[in-house]
């Protein structure tokens, strides 16, 4: 069902479809082994219009992804940052950088990329006007106030930090020292736009057109994508296949029905409820790779209840309470790894990932846990109301399983009940408005594979993410101190050391760290994840 | 009679006025829908007021109103989150949505009433037993899993249908997830057209077919089904809205992309625009179905006018 | 029109009703009859006059579906205040060790996703589901057909304001309406679910017996008593609705068990009954995620559904037939 053909077959179909077998997952769409075939991909709806500054989430990110190629390349692998137009990035002093982009990359409509199409490009995602949720990814970049102040207008077009010094040269002034910041040049929002972005916006989003292994045929928003291999595309990551089809599904569980019928061939979400039947039903076609996500309890630090001087005992009782073993197998059928630090195994040693560095305060220990609870002057208010939201992520399951968890551990029935919000935009609202009554479900998928972003954002004094509002002078010195640090090795260190004092007071319960899981059918081959849980779709064959 | 319809079209425009108000202040009470567009954080500040401008939320809510209803007057029912129009998305997901509900509306109607007229008649025999049993299954089974369930036997097991739809969404395509969608209003209809016939089958007017010696099958379509049709009638047509905006949990399963699938994420997402856009065209075909109804009750009962 | 607290005369309906007495007599007779006939076995000086109402009762008592759907009944309510009686476990007490296992010994039904026992779960579940159900029901039963009543009957401008103010919350959408109305409440009891329901459902009932009225005040023995004077509160109570009244009984039955679905959707979305609420909703909520591999899981909240539902719907079909003249 998927290319040309679609609209014949299905009309094929619909004239025996109640006695028709499904057309079954081969055949069409073009020859086996020979880099033609197609493959066909679960989709949902991108959130956002599909500028690369404001995408967000990973169902745009998935397109992003295929059809643009920015300074740096995360390797799909290892997670590292590596060069991919980037023909080097020079500092002397990790403030003024001095780019120069790879010769012959163009667009896929010709346009030749150049230095400019990247300052274009940024200087869009930075300025206010433009609606980019993204914007803070140019917040380090000099001039950033001007095009992007916390309030009022803007007062500048265009960021004073960034220069075009030749037609494959710019520089780039940050506003402080930031020595690990080419490395988040991988991110999509760093992506360079052709001069048609900016000419004529509406055709350029109904048909975006960027410098990666792909092109977007077709492109009916609700329903499918079809991207199609750029055959002239200069770069050594060309790919394996014809392109790929992307159909939106109402729901992943119907999209890994499909896959299983065999009318699709990738599903890269998988319920957590059909993983058991998964291995069964697909054998080896079944992935489950870490990703860069790590789930954690966030406290509300702003109501007083919580935030006592005994909160850390309190807290690390609570994280003792919590059997993640148990958890992650049962409800999520290993598609989570218990977490023992606040980072991701992604990261890597070198990266700051330390396995164990939460030690014994995340070992599952009931009695233990009951001490320090009641050490800690017991739960607040005798019931702690654990927050998530309702609409997305069925979190219910495991929110039950951790309240289950810790009234077990503590001997009450109700020392900890599930408290669901109905959508995720109210669950943010009272989140942001500081409303929260007791501890709440986090998030964190990484923007960039580093442990900055894994720490900074979320647990420094008053940072973006910080929702619980904690703070800590110590921790906050040693995260600064870290990003001063020039050698990676050291600024890891200094990161871990912060983590440590995150450890010891407990500011957030780590929980589990998020595989990406996916599943394919047997027309397709050669199929992996990356750290951001996206299917590398260009290295896929098909046959 | 024509005055009569007139009317009732004239009573039409309150109605749609107060129906468009109150989903409005609903949808706004929700509160501030930029919260849920930054993912897993908080968008930075500036992005979000200048969102909240370009959306018309920082004006006050009556002032919204009326420029939402300015716009919808000329035709403009604005823009979803993800930069498409919202009549755009109403041009893809009403045809569908419509096709859906017709099957299942023919469904009941074939089904339900074929169901009801027979265990009307035979009371208490096995077959009423049976259709009993089959509508407290559909009632105490809830739609998802017999979704599911009809889902993974008949497209994955057995081969018969495709699992999910495709975009085209066919007649055909959507005869299963119409049955699906219809099950529990067919209990209803079923049990409806079952009373209703077994109360009137020992009305006068039978009896009186009966003695002039009319042939049986006469006498219970012309005579006894249609004078027992009334409150069948009226259901299905409070059921067609119902099937239209609520068909959430089928256009889910069958990866359907209708009405209730768009007003559902219109509505987690807390987008104004989407969800009155389209309530506001369910509220007219609510009041077209229950207007047609009432007509009915004319034609099934030459006793009842309309001045 | 005869004097209510006139005695009539003692007859029985059905004779007159199997004479195939043309239509206005029909009416005009069985009017006297079932309003003032005397009670047959009652024959002391004293006996009050029986009415269509108390006829009912004496039909229902005799009927073997009443009873056995009563008795169900009855017990659902016991186990409603007493769960422990049949159940000695503690219903919030789960072990995830258990997770989706079988029956065993003492654990009959076995264990749910959280490893709780589903028995015990079930049996203390029915107090929430059997109220919700239960009160949803009347509530909307009541509300609808008052309303939907006096719009068919009156007709007119009442109709009109009626009807068009039914459309209006025809129109919400019950995701909104629950996310919207329901969201905002913090209580944990039963009653702002109750409520919601009330508010949603009403309309549907209201259009049936609205339809109903129509037609019933259409027959030739309503026209009569109308032409012999009758009030609009007599006509209403005792001609239109016993006529009236089995459309909006099969409905209400039927609506009893979605209610109780529907709780669990409410559930699901994260605006119904919270934790650590037990009910039978939540439970098939938690359990249809997983019908593929733990079916035991949904089969017997399901179950317990489904006898709830029977016996209601026994229960409002003995009651609609005791309360149709035409059936004696």
């Amino acid at each position: 069902m998927r290319g040309a053909t679609h609209a014949r077959w299905t009309a094929v179909a619909v004239a025996v479809t109640l006695a028709a077998t499904g057309c079954g997952g081969g055949g069409n769409g073009g020859g086996g082994g020979d880099g033609s075939g197609i493959v066909s991909s679960s989709w949902g709806d991108p959130q956002n219009p599909l500028e690369p500054a404001n995408t967000n989430e990973v169902q745009g990110g998935k397109v992003l992804d295929m059809i643009f190629r920015g300074l740096k390349r995360y390797n799909p692998k290892t997670g590292a940052a590596e060069d991919a137009l980037a023909e080097k990035i020079e500092t002397d002093d990790s403030v003024n950088y001095r780019i120069t982009v790879k010769d012959g990359w163009t667009f896929s409509n010709g346009e030749k990329v150049t230095a400019k199409s990247f300052v274009d490009a940024w200087n869009y995602g930075a300025h206010l006007d433009n609606n980019q949720k993204n914007a803070y990814f140019f917040g380090y970049i000099d001039g950033y106030d001007e095009v992007h102040p916390e309030e009022g207008d803007a007062t500048a077009r265009t960021l004073s930090g960034l220069k075009v010094t030749g037609e494959r040269t710019f520089t780039v002034k940050l506003n402080q020292k930031f020595s690990t910041w080419p490395e988040t040049l991988g991110y999509a929002a760093f992506a360079p736009l052709p001069t048609a972005f900016f000419e004529d916006h509406d055709s350029w989003l109904a048909k975006p057109v960027g410098n990666g292994p792909y092109q977007v045929d077709n492109y009916a928003k609700g329903s499918q994508m079809s991207l199609r291999t750029w055959n002239d595309y200069p770069g050594d990551d060309k790919a394996q296949n014809g392109g790929v089809d992307l159909k939106v599904y109402t729901d992943n569980n119907t999209a890994y029905t499909d896959l299983t019928a065999g009318n699709l061939d990738l599903v890269d979400d998988i319920p957590a409820n059909q993983i058991k039947n998964a291995q069964s039903d697909l054998g080896d076609r079944y992935l489950n790779t870490p990703a860069g996500i790590i789930q954690t309890l966030s406290f509300p630090f702003y109501d007083k209840e919580w935030n006592t001087p005994d909160g850390a005992k309190l807290r690390t009782g609570i994280s003792r309470a919590i059997n993640r073993e148990q958890i992650t197998k049962t409800i999520f059928q290993n598609t989570r790894t218990p977490a023992t630090d606040w980072t991701s195994p992604v990261l890597g040693e070198d990266g700051g990932y330390k396995a164990g560095l939460c030690g014994d305060a995340c070992e599952y220990d009931p009695a233990e846990a009951k001490r320090l609870v009641e050490e800690g002057g017991g739960i607040p208010g005798g019931t702690m109301r654990l927050g998530y939201n309702a609409d997305t992520g069925s979190h219910k399951e495991w929110v039950d399983a951790v309240c289950n968890s810790i009234n077990n551990a503590l001997g009450q029935d109700r020392a900890c009940v599930g408290d669901p919000t109905g959508t995720f935009a109210d669950f943010r609202n009272k989140i942001g408005e500081r409303k929260m009554p007791g501890p709440f479900r986090a998030g964190w998928q990484m923007d960039y594979p580093l442990i900055q972003n894994f720490l900074q954002p979320l647990y420094y004094t008053d940072a973006s993410s910080n929702d619980g509002e904690w703070s800590n002078e110590k921790f906050d010195k040693l995260v600064d101190d870290a990003n001063a640090e020039s050698d990676t090795a050291k600024a890891v260190e200094k990161f871990q050391q912060a983590e440590e004092v995150l450890r010891d007071e407990m500011g957030a319960i780590p929980l589990w760290y998020q595989n990406g899981s996916a599943g394919y059918s047997d027309r397709i081959s050669n199929v992996e994840l990356n750290p951001f849980s996206v299917p590398v779709y260009n290295e896929i064959k098909v046959g | 009679m024509g005055r009569y319809v007139i009317r009732r079209l004239l009573q039409m425009i309150p109605v749609f006025i107060g129906a468009t108000l109150l989903i409005f202040l609903m949808v706004n009470v929700m509160g501030d829908p930029v919260a849920g567009l930054c993912g897993d954080r908080q968008c930075d500040p500036a992005t979000a007021q200048r969102l909240r401008t370009d959306l018309g939320l920082d004006k006050p809510v009556w002032q919204q109103y009326l420029t939402y209803m300015g716009n919808v007057f000329t035709g403009d029912f604005g823009t979803a989150f993800n930069g498409q129009k919202v009549t755009e998305l109403m041009g893809s997901a009403f045809p569908v949505t419509i096709r859906l509900t017709i099957v299942a509306i023919v469904l009941e109607i074939v089904i339900g009433i074929t169901l009801g007229v027979v265990t009307g008649l035979r009371r208490g025999r096995p077959v009423d037993t049976g259709v009993l049993i089959l509508t407290l299954v559909v009632i105490s089974v809830p739609t998802f899993v017999t979704g599911l369930l009809v889902q993974l036997l008949l497209g994955v097991k057995w081969g018969w249908i495709k699992p999910a739809v495709s975009s085209e969404a066919t007649f055909g395509e959507l005869f299963v997830p119409g049955l699906v969608l219809a099950s529990v209003s067919l209990a209803y209809v079923t049990r409806l057209t079952r009373t209703s016939i077994a109360e009137n089958r020992r009305a006068d007017y039978v009896r009186t077919a009966i003695a002039k010696g009319l042939p049986r099958r006469r006498v219970i379509t012309r005579h006894l089904l249609r004078n027992s049709l009334i409150p069948v009638v009226t259901f299905i047509g409070t059921d067609i809205g119902a099937l239209m905006g609520g068909a959430i949990v089928t256009e889910r399963i069958f990866n359907i992309h209708g009405v209730g699938f768009q007003l559902y994420q219109g509505i987690l997402r807390q987008n104004t625009q989407t969800v009155v856009g389209f309530v506001t065209v369910l509220v007219l075909v609510f009041l077209v179905a229950n207007l047609i109804v009432d007509l009915l009750y004319a034609v099934l009962d030459p006793r009842i006018r309309y001045a | 029109m005869p004097d209510p607290q006139q005695p009539g005369l003692p007859d029985d309906k059905s004779a007159i009703s199997a004479a195939g007495a043309g239509a206005a007599t029909d009416m005009a007779m069985s009017e006297g009859i079932s309003l003032e006939g005397q009670d047959p076995q009652g024959g002391g000086p004293d006996t009050k006059p029986r009415s269509l109402w108390s006829d009912a009762w004496r039909d229902l008592r005799r009927n073997p579906v009443f009873l056995i759907s009563s008795l169900i009944i009855l017990f659902l309510v016991v186990i409603s205040i007493w769960p422990s009686l049949i159940a000695s476990g503690n219903p919030l007490s789960c072990d995830l060790a258990k997770s989706q296992q079988g029956s065993q010994p003492g654990h009959p039904f076995g264990f749910n996703q959280q490893g709780c026992d589903v028995y015990t779960r079930t049996v203390y579940g029915a107090r929430t589901s059997v109220a919700v159900g239960v009160l949803a029901t009347l509530g909307v039963a009541v509300l609808g057909s008052v309303l939907g009543g006096l719009a068919g009957f009156f007709g007119g401008v009442w109709d009109a304001i009626l009807s068009r103010v039914t459309d209006m919350f025809f129109a919400i959408p019950v995701v909104l309406g629950g996310l919207v109305l329901l969201s905002v409440v913090t209580s944990t009891t039963i009653w702002p679910v109750i409520g919601f329901m009330v508010l949603l459902g009403w309309p549907q009932i209201s259009r049936i017996a609205r339809g109903s009225v129509i037609t019933a005040k259409q027959n030739d023995y309503v026209q009569a008593a109308r032409a012999l004077g009758a009030s609009n509160t007599r006509m209403l109570l005792r001609h239109i609705t016993p006529n009236a009244v089995a459309p909006v009984i099969v409905v209400a039955t039927i609506a009893l068990g979605t209610y109780i679905a529907l709780e669990a959707t409410l559930s699901f979305l994260g605006v119904g009954l919270r934790p650590p609420t037990v009910s039978w909703g939540i439970d098939i909520s938690d359990a249809s995620a997983n019908v593929r591999n733990a079916p035991h899981m949904l089969l017997w909240p399901a179950g317990a559904l489904a006898i709830t539902v029977l016996a209601f719907i026994m229960l409002g079909d003995a009651v609609r037939d005791a309360l149709d003249p035409k059936l004696r």
